[in-house]
């Protein structure tokens, strides 16, 4: 059963929705920020092959293909942005200082916080690029000597906690313009927030797309100039 | 043959991000190297809206589960996690608050601010 299980190329790929599909109604049902579909999945698929003694890698086998579609759906992401553009023209200075105001914070949050901790500058450096996508961050880190492993744990809980937070952020900051909302959730979550961004309007998806963009390759250029300062 | 239509200029578009991101030195990721180009053919009329919209719209409400595999990817991860597991769940965490708040109340108040000038 084990084998048969590990060596089907579609059960990865069924397995992680089915339990994506489950963390959506399991949210429906409670409506906790917390039960996020992905946290909740993640948990659930995490859970299932430890139990099944299933590795990683095999069920990686047909999952990678869930993967795939991640290129595509970040190239589509210029359909929002597109239909807002005019909002985006009209916005250009709110956009622009919002993003580079979210990366500076980022920068110094993260430099204050390893001071406490006492970490070092390997780990200053792994979790400096936490708040961009996955592939910008891993080749950051990389570039900067930072544990590429632990940047994209980091960046995966900035993700999802981004979202589970984002209601009660929302609250906390005041933020009742769409363009503030989404800025804030594409430059603190990258794409994980963008997906929560794109559900709650097309004005929030687009700006959160556009800081997804705008955010990483700031961070590309800034990252390298104050690594080497600390 | 709608959607084989609107997936060939997805995966196209797709194709020449990958081909910019081996070509070019920059470590830009091949999907954002998509997105302005899509944003250029769209600008432009080389590609129409029509041209891709259900295919593309598709793409975007499946994305987050895009994330689940790597994810699951910490399970293999543990073991350096754990060495860092509080430092790195606070700073994730607390700086993903502070970036939202400095992100959204800057761009908040100058969105405001302008208002009030056209006012």
């Amino acid at each position: 059963m084990r084998d048969a299980m590990a060596n089907s190329l579609y059960f990865g790929m069924a397995i992680s929705v089915a339990a994506y599909m489950f963390g959506i109604w399991l949210k429906k049902k409670v409506k906790w920020q917390v039960c996020n579909p992905l946290l909740i999945s993640t948990v659930l698929v995490i859970l299932f092959l430890t139990l099944t003694h299933i590795t990683y890698d095999e069920y990686m086998e047909g999952a990678q293909y869930i993967s795939y579609f991640l290129t595509p759906a970040t190239v589509c992401l210029a359909i929002p942005l597109y239909k807002q553009l005019e909002m985006l023209k009209r916005n250009k200075l709110a956009v622009l200082c919002g993003i580079l105001a979210g990366v500076v914070a980022n920068a110094v949050m993260v430099f204050v916080m390893c001071l406490l901790f006492r970490l070092e500058h390997v780990h200053y450096v792994t979790f400096l690029p936490k708040s961009i996508t996955t592939a910008i961050g891993m080749g950051v880190s990389e570039e900067a000597g930072g544990i590429v492993i632990l940047t994209i744990v980091s960046i995966m809980i900035t993700g999802i906690g981004g979202v589970i937070l984002s209601e009660s952020l929302f609250k906390l900051f005041r933020l009742k313009d769409p363009v503030a909302k989404g800025l804030a959730l594409g430059t603190a979550s990258h794409a994980i927030g963008t997906s929560k961004a794109l559900e709650m309007g097309e004005i929030e998806g687009a700006m959160s797309s556009l800081a997804i963009a705008v955010t990483g390759l700031v961070t590309v250029v800034v990252v390298p100039l104050i690594a080497d300062f600390i | 043959m709608r959607f084989v239509k609107e997936a060939g200029i997805i995966c196209g578009i797709s194709a020449i991000g990958e081909i910019l991101n081996a070509l070019l030195p920059f470590p830009v990721p091949a999907g954002v190297y998509g997105l302005f180009l899509l944003l250029l053919c769209l600008l432009t009329g080389i590609v129409k809206l029509s041209d891709l919209e259900a295919t593309g719209n598709w793409l975007l409400d499946a994305m987050p589960i895009m994330f689940l595999p790597a994810c699951v990817g910490i399970m293999e991860n543990f073991g350096e996690m754990k060495a860092v597991l509080v430092p790195l769940l606070a700073i994730s965490i607390v700086s993903t608050i502070t970036v939202f708040g400095a992100t959204g109340s800057v761009a908040q108040w100058i969105i405001r601010k302008k208002g009030d000038k056209k006012k």
